[in-house]
Formats: C-alpha cells, structure tokens, sequence
C-alpha cells in the first residue's frame, strides 16, 4: 500500500536477512550479547512453537494414512509410527470426476501466475519509466492519480469487469479473451497489479542516475532502447523483488479465480480446487491435509529460496489485497 | 500429459501475442517521424498500462457505484440497498463481524509482531525463529484455511480429537467444541487466522525499524539505568512510531478485504460472514448484484479514510527529511 518509513533504509535488507551481524563492528555486537537475554529467548522460542504447530500437524498428517488421520490425532504419530505417501499420489492422479487431480491443478496455477507477472511487470516497468524520465504535462497529477487507484478494492471492478469480458468485448462468436481460457485471468490481474507496480517501479527507476539516461540521449538513443538497453537492466532488483511478490500474491488468489476462471480443471487455479474440497468434503481429511501442502509447497519454496527478496519487496510496498 | 501440452501451448501463445504487441509498440514508436516522436514515444510507453486502468479499474469502479443503485433486475431503485444493508439482521451481522475483525486484527497482530520483534532482538537464532513466525506470510489464505479446520476439527466427546484445540480441551476435562458453529464466539476463532497470518508481516516490518534504532540512544538509556520495560516505553516506541502505524494501517486495509478464510472456512454461514464476503455472495451466488455493488462501495468507504491517513502521514515524514 505504501512506503514504510524507516530511517536507514540501505541497511535494511542485510538487517533482515541478519547476516550483517558478520560485518558489524564490535562494538554492536557486544551490545547484542549483552542484551541477549534467556527470558526474551524463551519467550521468542514460545511463541515461534505455537506460531509452528498448526503448519506442522499438517504436514505430519498428510504422510498418515487414512484410517490413522481421521481416527486420532496426528501427535499420536509419537507411538505410532506409520507414514505413507499414498495420499499424495491420490490428491495428484487424474482419476475420475471424484478424484481431487491436483495435478492438472497445479499445471493451471503456474500457466495463470507466470504470465500474468510478466504482463505486470513488463507494462508496469514502461509506463513506470515515463513517469520517472518522460517529459510532458500533467504527469504529475496523472501519476498521483494512477497512485490513488490502489484504494480501489478490488470487489469494486469484479462485477462490470466479469460483464465486459463475457458481453462488450465479444463480437458475435469471436470472444476477444475466450471464456475457458486463462486469458481473461492474465488481464485481470495484470489490472490489478498495475497500480502497486507502477508506483514501485517507478520510486526505484527514478533514482537512476539523471546522467547515464542523458549521455544514452545524446548518443541518439530512443526511449525505446534506453528502456531496454539500460532501465531494464539497473532496473532489475525492483523488478525481481516486485516480481516475486506479484507471483506469490497471484498464486494465493481465490477471488479473481473465482469470477474469472469457470472453475473447471481446465483453467481453475490449485486454490479455488481446494476451497473446493474443503466445501464438498470437508471430513476427507487425507486428501485436504496432502492437498493443502500441495498448494503451499510452491510459495514456501519461494519464500525460503528468495527470503531476502521477498521480505525487500514487502518492506517497499507493504501489503496488497 | 496431452492436457498438460495444451495448456502449455495456452501460455506459450499467450506470451508470444504479449510480445508481439510490445514489439509492434516499440517499433513503431522508433519509426514515428521526428517532429511529434517525443509525444508518440511517450504515448507508446504509458498508453497499454493506462488502457488498461481505465477499462478495468476506473470505468468498473464507477459502473459499480452506479450498479448499487439498481436492484436484481436492473432497475433504478435510490438507496434501497443500502437501506437493506444497515436494516435487516443478517446484513447488520455482516456489518458487526466487519467491525470486530478490523478492531482485534490490527490491534493484536501488530501487538504480538512488536513483542515478538522485541524478544527476537535480543534472542539467539534470530535468523530462524523470524523465518518461523514469518512463514504464514507466504501460505494462501486458502491453505491457511485448511490448517486452521484441522486444528478446530471436532469429534463428539465419546472418539478421539484429531483437532488440536479440542484435544487440549478433553485434556483439562472440557467437552470438545464446534469452534466453527457456535455463534458468536466462531468469529473469534477466524479471526484467530488472520492474526496467525499478519503477525509476521508486523514482526519483519518492526524488527527492521528496531535494528533502525542508533545503538548510542539504547546504549545512553541503559547507561542511566533505564530498565528493559522503560528501555521499550520511552525509548523504543517513540522512536519507530512511524513503522508502527504503516503496520497497523496495512493491516487495517487487509482486513477489511478479508475474504478467503471466510469464504473457505465457513462460507459466511453461522453468522460469520464480513463485507467482503457478503458481497462475493450476493453478486456472484444470490444473483442480487445491487447489493453486492452496495457492499464494495461500503468496502471502499471504509479503507478510503484509513489510506487517506496513510498517505498524508508519509508526506509528512517526507517533509520533516
């Protein structure tokens, strides 16, 4: 939504990621062993357990099988040590209609958010770019404005936008994004996005160097070769950072998939199967335990591989939704 | 894997369109004759996003405010949604849940964050107990969904507890519970998920702006015998005031939209539903898209004071650097 204000904002990520302790001198890193203190470790320690529970009974639950899932509880795996991978493989076959099937899921998710943070980024990074180094009037008040649109909530577009898609831009049989298709999803979470990313973008693409910009001018260079040639690439960190951040956001989506995708196996992201299954088989516990790491093992792979990035990026932009 | 081979096609065609309009774009403001070419450059790079914006954010968002006025049939009916919305029982529930997640999210998010970026600071394995606790963060609301059931899951007193909750409840001799079905209690008990996923995010956010704090200042507060709780009260808090309300206000904003855990975790049923829930429900389910317009535009009411306070803060901070 916003910036959040912090004072020595380059120190920031090596801070998060703690690995500037290293590099500190001494002198702080004295005050932090002397501050270290056993309470605040316990109490920290604590709460990190229950914050832990919840996800790990979880996970510890999808690797039992059926008869010991929905007979007792999943701390009972201490005595009892059985584990199979037998829900795995049954949340992810193509069996029947009655088969969860994943898979296909899955495949849906990735071909909807990959995609669509390209378009975002890519479109926001150029229009982002002239508002950072184009000249011409009004761009401030026109800057402001698309600012402003982030207020929008998003259950504000849902209803004429579902009507546009589906009505306006049809033309007797020739739909322009084709119900069935993850068209429609791609544009709208491109809309979506674009706000956040051209605000972002564009607070990093203007503090580039006015004079690297200038000299590729005199060089005789067009916008379009220095958007390509040389924001795009300085440009990269914000764009990664954003880039990563839009994916997860659009990964976890259930409402615009829920408008926009028809919910059938051949468009319906992983998240709109499984509030699905939680709906229709709520006590079928095998599969939503297995299913539900399923849907979550993408963004924790992410979040841990790129946590640096990711915590950048929610640092700059604060939340969205 | 042919469905796979399908859809995989689906995205490769769905980028190479993307990428031919952009080519097109950047061609043919290179080729625009050199009088106008500064306009036409500029025209080229903002006009996709712009588009964009105006067709899918700003034109719904006004047809929205439009649509609210009208009833299931389309026919102009003056406030009557609205009436409907603040007179009959089921929509002032709605209204009451609303209040009571935007009081107690924000509130004990940013509470539990702060406590815990405190300890954290002064703990060993910063690195990994922040990981733990930030988790939630990258898990969908829907997945987020799952794990909370399962914890609530309920058995009658007589079979073994799966859920956690009611086991601890068996274990001090309590009858287990419907956590989920018993109004009004049950909304505490979505609420609680909410909080799970948000504390991390006050916790990065906060943590940062502590490590922000210049080490003389806490070095001359212990120096003159300030205890741990006055270090907290008269130095700490002061000084990251201004994180500490961009966290309260981000959050704010999303729980005003919430509406995955609800939709997924009880679909707004025993007296659970929110705002933005309901209007998913009477748009896309009830077939009243009057109301549901009714609600966005309220939703939209409630976030605007909150952003508007934002934004103004962080001028403000602007102005002081």
């Amino acid at each position: 939504m916003s910036t959040v204000p912090l004072e020595n904002k380059k120190n920031l990520l090596p801070d998060v990621a703690d690995d500037a302790t290293q590099g500190r001198p001494t002198m702080q890193r004295r005050v932090k062993q002397r501050l270290t203190s056993r309470t605040a470790t316990a109490a920290a320690v604590i709460i990190a357990v229950i914050w832990t529970i919840p996800t790990f009974g979880l996970l510890i639950s999808s690797f039992r099988p059926e008869d010991n899932i929905k007979g007792n509880g999943w701390w009972n795996v201490i005595t009892d040590r059985q584990f199979t991978l037998e829900n795995y493989a049954d949340v992810l076959s193509p069996g029947g209609s009655q088969s969860p099937n994943l898979l296909s899921y899955f495949v849906n998710s990735l071909a909807i958010v990959v995609p669509g943070t390209i378009f975002t980024l890519v479109l926001g990074a150029m229009a982002a770019y002239m508002f950072a180094w184009g000249r011409f009037k009004g761009k401030d008040s026109l800057f402001i404005f698309v600012f402003a649109l982030q207020i929008v909530p998003l259950q504000m577009a849902l209803i004429p936008l579902l009507q546009l898609f589906t009505q306006v831009l049809k033309f007797g049989d020739f739909q322009l994004l084709p119900s069935g298709t993850y068209a429609q999803l791609w544009v709208a979470h491109t809309i979506f996005g674009l706000p956040l990313a051209i605000f972002l973008l564009h607070n990093f693409i203007a503090e580039i160097p006015g004079e690297v910009i200038e000299a590729a001018r005199v060089d005789g260079a067009g916008h379009s070769t220095i958007f390509w040639r040389i924001i795009v690439p300085l440009a990269t960190p914000a764009l990664a950072s954003f880039g990563i951040f839009q994916f997860l956001w659009l990964w976890n989506d259930l409402l615009v998939a829920l408008v926009f995708s028809g919910g059938g196996a051949d468009v319906a992201p992983i998240t709109q199967r499984l509030a699905e299954l939680q709906g229709s088989r709520g006590g079928e516990w095998q599969r939503l335990t297995a299913g539900a790491f399923v849907s979550i093992i993408v963004p924790l792979a992410v979040f841990f591989g790129l946590q640096r990035y990711f915590v950048r990026g929610l640092l700059a932009g604060g939340l969205k939704g | 894997m042919e469905d796979i081979a399908e859809k995989g096609l689906q995205v490769v065609v769905g980028l190479a369109v993307f990428a031919a309009i952009i080519g097109l774009i950047m061609l043919l403001v290179d080729r625009a004759p050199k009088s106008g070419r500064e306009k036409v450059q500029i025209a080229g790079f903002l006009a996709p996003a712009l588009v964009l914006l105006a067709v899918g954010l700003v034109y719904p968002a006004l047809q929205t405010s439009y649509l609210s006025l009208t009833d299931r049939n389309g026919e102009f009916v003056g406030l009557d949604n609205f009436v409907w919305m603040f007179t009959q029982p089921e929509a002032l529930v709605t209204l009451r849940n609303t209040v009571i997640w935007v009081v107690l999210v924000p509130l004990l998010a940013s509470s539990i964050g702060l406590a815990y970026a405190v300890f954290i600071d002064r703990a060993r394995g910063e690195k990994a107990l922040k990981a733990l606790v930030f988790m939630p963060m990258a898990i969908s609301f829907v997945g987020a969904g799952v794990i909370w059931r399962f914890v609530y899951a309920y058995k009658g007193p007589e079979q073994d507890q799966i859920g956690l909750f009611n086991q601890i409840l068996v274990w001090f001799g309590q009858e287990p519970k419907q956590f989920l079905l018993d109004a009004p209690e049950n909304t505490l008990f979505l609420i609680a998920v909410m909080i799970w996923i948000q504390t991390g995010f006050a916790m990065v956010v906060l943590s940062a702006a502590i490590k922000g704090i210049p080490t003389e200042i806490v070095e001359a507060a212990r120096l003159d015998g300030a205890s741990a709780w006055q270090q907290f009260r008269n130095v700490t808090i002061p000084t990251i005031r201004g994180s500490l309300i961009v966290v309260v206000t981000t959050i704010t904003i999303g729980t005003l939209k919430v509406f995955d855990i609800v939709r997924t975790m009880t679909a707004g049923q025993y007296e659970t539903s929110v705002v933005a829930n309901e209007m998913y429900t009477q748009a896309f389910r009830a077939g009243e898209p009057g109301r549901g317009a009714a609600l966005a535009l309220v939703l939209f009411l409630m976030v605007l004071p909150v952003v508007v306070y934002n934004a103004r803060l962080l001028r403000k901070q602007k102005e002081i650097r």
